[in-house]
């Protein structure tokens, strides 16, 4: 089903003075109000009337695809269905208004829902305690990284400066290490797509801060040997992140906790519903073991009346404040406490599920994915074809050699079926690679739609590849001059020369 | 597909044209191909010293970007200000027009660490 | 809930993935299963966890209260037409714009707010968007550390104090020096050894933010700025309140080499702190150095516009260890909600709304201003907060405003220790004159009791 093609000028093409809104009363002149000196002489920005900007924005949504348009699996992103409750909950007045530096008895509500979150994320993942301060997972990963720094500096050992890193990481990962100042060790996957336990003992030493891992990893196998890396890596003193990104696989059946990890971040953007709202905001929080607690970033939110032991549950009855003054915390990572709209989102959909039904959800995930890669194996490469997780990956390498059909191709002629392309190209490890992520939110028979449309084109790219390599068509675009985009940066409208 | 004549190679795929002591430097075909079209060249300043293998520029495609690892050290000369203006010149002419930096050779003894064409080419045959 | 299979469903997808049941599909070394009962919120119906969630609300008393707090994030009025543009689906629940081909609106909408932030601080190119006006701040510096070579940046006090904490933050992993400029009587920042300090060019950025975090209009006088150049220091620009941008000489003016700052103004709610959404631009110069998404205008094969995400070999998925950020995710929806609030106003709208935040913060000062024992703390020209100085302490003020259902602003005491006796107090166009009658009232009366109590 293809997206409407229709011409949308900019919205700075079309307005002109005089179509202004009302949407204030007539204002003070400025003039009145500050010396000249300190005033802009003009703002070039267009006056466009309200009809003018509902009838732009409604045409730049209808081209733009989104989970609510049709089947996304972009692995390593969980595209589930985002409920409709949890923005409606989240724009409760009380809480959308709420301001950060209210006084803390003002804001029990916001807080109770703050705490809620956090208790329940460290009992589904076996850490001591969460903070939800980071913005987002790459923006936990830095955390997590500064809490390694920290802890190493407090133990006063200075020797610590490298990340080991598997092949199969996401970027994020060494870039984040970059930005602590750490060296990057990368770690060769073993012919399982695992890593190796030898590879982790001859690599971990006196030099290794942390080793960041995912599991299941990128591929979407499940580390089975995790208890032992985690055992080698404390054996020469480092510590274990587990990145979160792929948390979707395993609620309810395994935590990264007691996998042996002690830091931890979560995408709320991918495993707890929040909407990906075209690239963002999402929402990292990071957890850690005990020994880690201390050096979390602030502030945090401590319940009065609470003990780990007996205390209740949920928070009706406690009183609640926020913690700045922390001895050892790292600091704070942004401006205020926290993307606290999707902190009520994320702990409304852990309501709609609770325990049992966030076990489900993982449990339906891993068989949407491996019922996927069950039913086109026999047309593509599965280079690791074993019962998978809640994602696995293909590669279209031998049709490239065949026909020149690239991963890259494939998606495009996925667009034309009305869907949208998996994630291509990543992990680096797999050639020609296409990773495939469906979530649990999605029906039989739009697996079974997406099965038979994606079978087609595999059989094209080898008998009929030029309608593969031409696709697509049916788009408002077709494929894009990335070249000259980057050759010839034109990255916002000018006005006019007068 | 052969090399062109009188050039010497890294195994970064850089290639070295040798005039007495001064070196044009560039990359190769198989490195311009493998990058896909090049969107822009972060070269060395005029007047750096470099030294033989370490890392001193950039080369980005749309999708990929690669270090450049000067195949010998010594001083910079000239760099092309053609490609920096139209970095196509790389995909175009890898081995005439789309040439990176001129050095002054620091040590003559270096280039024994390069390899001729006809190795470099059984070097690409076996990627 | 929101998992559609039934029975037979699955009983026939394992019966295609060739496995008995969906324990042994899921099945995990015994050593690592879940082996204690975990212990989260219960499982409620849809109606249920909205009960649930309106008792939260209704245990949030601070919105029964009028409050005259700003400090970085601002209450104004937002349209409606915003909220129901920026919740369609398509744009709530696509992701990132990587397949452009069918993501052209996000892309389009996403071009005409960095046009937008372009064309607010005067500078060349503004990126995609970043967490907010702190991290925005922290990645500027990284920007300068990178484009000099200098590892110490110097800013001054009266950047908001979480700004300088999460730069503090982000200092820490890079081990670069944060160094302080103080603030002048007048309230705003104090240059007097800016000269002496630059002069043996250790510093990449020098640092200020205006309005300030006193509300005071900062930007440094043309001799600072030419110091600042003359050492190859680069001037980073900070905006926390965004509104300001449309009436107020812009960054580029005074001569910023880069200009950061949180854009939660534009049509976000404050919702306790985030998500706000952080801006950073530009001149050409840097463009390469600039962290996050991008997206340019060129052509498809066919010859029509397009729009891409480009210049991505920046970027953390294919530069890795090297990348200019680790950024991914940014806050996208929240530019998008930008950009529609800045559509519909336009620069008629803002600037009326600029106006009346100027206006309604000028009555505000005036009143309290006037009462017996408070008085005006800081000279300077300011947008719409200023720092009201109060007989006794600044907290016990506030403790007597809140038992009269007013929160009047922050409690500077909190961050200066020196100003404990001083309130950064903040009106906007929602601010009614009765609101400010109000607060003046109960002022008054709290002085008076004091005096009374003597």
């Amino acid at each position: 089903m293809p997206l409407p093609a229709f011409d949308t000028p900019l919205i700075f093409e079309g307005g002109q003075d005089g179509r202004a809104n009302r949407y204030v009363p007539a204002a003070p002149a400025l003039a009145t109000l500050l010396p000249a000196a300190m005033l802009r002489d003009d703002l070039p920005l267009p006056d466009n009337t309200e009809l003018d900007v509902v009838r732009h924005f409604t045409r730049l949504s209808q081209k733009t695809f989104g989970i609510d348009t049709a089947f996304y699996p972009l692995g390593s992103c969980t595209m589930k269905y985002n409920p409709r409750i949890n923005d409606a909950l989240a724009n409760l007045p009380a809480l959308r208004d709420l301001h950060p530096f209210a006084p803390d008895e003002l804001a029990q509500g916001a807080l109770a829902v703050m705490w809620e979150l956090e208790r329940s994320l460290a009992s589904l993942f076996g850490m001591a305690a969460f903070s939800l301060n980071p913005a987002a997972g790459a923006h936990a990963e830095l955390s997590a990284l500064l809490i390694a720094k920290a802890y190493f500096k407090k133990k006063g050992d200075a020797r610590r400066t490298t990340v080991i890193v598997p092949d199969t990481a996401h970027g994020t990962n060494p870039a984040s290490a970059a930005m602590v100042g750490y060296n990057v060790v990368s770690l060769k996957s073993d012919e399982r797509g695992r890593v190796s336990v030898d590879a982790i003992r001859a690599a971990a030493g006196p030099d290794t801060a942390v080793c960041m891992m995912t599991n299941p990893n990128t591929l979407g196998l499940f580390e089975d040997h995790i208890h032992e890396i985690a055992a080698a890596v404390h054996a020469a003193g480092g510590l274990m992140y587990y990145d979160g990104a792929n948390a979707n696989a395993l609620m309810g059946n395994s935590r990264p906790g007691d996998m042996g990890f002690d830091v931890m971040h979560l995408n709320l953007h991918k495993t707890f519903s929040i909407p990906h709202g075209g690239g963002g905001a999402g929402a990292g929080p990071v957890g850690v073991a005990a020994h880690l607690v201390p050096f979390l970033p602030v502030p945090v939110v401590r319940a009065a009346g609470y003990s780990e032991t007996g205390g209740r549950w949920p928070s009706d009855g406690l009183t609640f404040a926020l913690e700045f003054d922390r001895p050892d915390t790292i600091g704070t990572m942004r401006s205020f406490w926290s993307n606290f709209a999707h902190m009520v989102r994320a702990l409304a959909y852990c309501y709609a599920n609770g325990a049992g039904g966030l076990t489900r959800v993982s449990q339906l995930a891993v068989l949407n994915a491996n019922y996927i890669r069950a039913s086109i194996r026999d047309l593509i490469d599965i280079p690791y074809d074993e019962v998978n997780r809640h994602e696995f990956v293909a590669s279209a390498q031998s049709i490239k050699r065949e026909t020149g059909v690239r991963a890259l191709d494939i998606g495009k002629a996925l667009l034309d079926r009305g869907y949208h392309a998996p994630t291509v190209y990543f992990p680096l490890l797999v050639p020609e690679c296409i990773m495939i992520e469906p979530t649990e939110t999605e029906s039989k028979e739009t697996l079974d739609g997406f099965i038979t449309a994606l079978r087609e084109i595999l059989v094209a790219s080898r008998e009929r590849p030029q309608s593969v390599l031409d696709a697509p068509v049916t788009t408002a675009v077709g494929r894009v001059d990335e070249t000259r985009a980057a050759r010839q940066p034109d990255l916002r409208w000018r006005p006019p020369a007068p | 597909m052969a090399q062109p004549a009188g050039l010497i190679f890294s195994k970064d795929h850089e290639w070295v044209k040798l005039d007495g002591d001064v070196a044009t430097i560039g990359i190769s075909d198989y490195a311009q191909s493998s990058l896909g079209d090049i969107v822009y060249v972060e070269l060395p300043r005029v007047g750096a010293t470099l030294q033989q293998f370490a890392g001193i520029g950039v080369v980005e495609s749309v999708k990929a970007v690669s270090d450049i690892y000067t195949p010998l050290g010594g001083e910079v000369l000239e760099i092309n200000a053609a490609i920096e203006a139209d970095p196509s010149l790389v995909n175009r002419d890898p081995f005439g027009e789309g040439w990176f930096y001129k050095l002054k050779l620091g040590d003559d003894a270096e280039k024994n660490n390069l390899m001729s064409g006809a190795d470099y080419e059984k070097l690409i045959a076996q990627a | 809930m929101y998992t559609p299979h039934t029975a037979r469903d699955i009983e026939e997808m394992l019966r295609v993935v060739g496995v008995a049941s969906l324990d042994e599909l899921v099945a995990v070394p015994a050593a690592l299963a879940v082996k204690a009962p975990l212990d989260l919120v219960p499982s409620l119906s849809e109606i249920e966890i909205a009960e649930r969630f309106t008792a939260f609300a209704e245990r949030t008393a601070a919105s029964g209260y009028l409050s005259f707090l700003g400090a970085g994030a601002y209450r104004h009025y937002v349209p409606p037409v915003v909220g129901a543009l920026a919740m369609r689906g398509e744009f709530l629940t696509s992701y990132t714009p990587y397949q452009a081909e069918v993501s052209q609106g996000y892309l389009q909408a996403i071009y005409e707010w960095q046009t937008y932030i372009a064309l607010l601080t005067g500078m060349d190119v503004a990126n995609a968007s970043v967490y907010d006006g702190a991290t925005a701040l922290a990645e500027g510096a990284i920007m300068a550390i990178n484009a000099t070579g200098r590892n110490a940046v110097l800013v001054s006090q009266a950047v908001h104090p979480n700004y300088r904490a999460v730069l503090r933050t982000y200092a820490q992993g890079l081990d670069v020096v944060v160094d302080e400029l103080p603030y002048a009587a007048g309230g705003t920042t104090d240059l007097t050894a800016l000269e002496t300090l630059l002069a043996d060019q250790r510093y990449a950025a020098v640092v200020v933010q205006s309005p300030n975090f006193f509300g005071a209009i900062d930007a440094p006088a043309p001799s600072a700025v030419a110091a600042i150049k003359a050492t190859q220091t680069l001037l980073i620009g900070v905006t926390a309140e965004a509104i300001a941008l449309a009436v107020l000489a812009t960054p580029a003016s005074w001569g910023v080499d880069i200009a950061v700052g949180e854009g939660q103004s534009f049509g976000n709610a404050v919702a306790y702190g985030g998500p706000h959404v952080g801006f950073i631009a530009t001149t050409s110069e840097q463009l390469r150095r600039i962290p996050g998404r991008l997206v340019g205008r060129t052509v498809d094969k066919d010859g029509r516009t397009a729009y891409v995400l480009t210049l991505q070999a920046r970027e953390q998925h294919i530069r890795r260890e090297k990348a200019t950020s680790n950024i991914c995710t940014n806050q996208a929806h929240c530019a998008l909600v930008a950009t529609i609030y800045l559509a519909a106003l336009g620069k008629t709208g803002l600037r009326a709304v600029a106006a009346h935040n100027l206006g309604r913060a000028a009555a505000l000062r005036t009143a309290v201003a006037a009462l017996d024992g408070y008085a005006l703390r800081f000279t300077a020209h300011t947008f719409n907060e200023f720092v009201l100085q109060v007989p006794g302490r600044a907290s016990e003020t506030l403790a007597a405003l809140c038992a009269r259902g007013i929160i009047g602003g922050l409690d500077l005491g909190r961050f200066y220790p020196e100003l404990a006796d001083s309130i950064l107090m903040t009106a906007t166009e929602i601010t009614t004159m009765a609101q400010i009658e109000r607060l003046t009232a109960a002022l008054a009366e709290i002085a008076a009791d004091a005096v009374a109590r003597i």
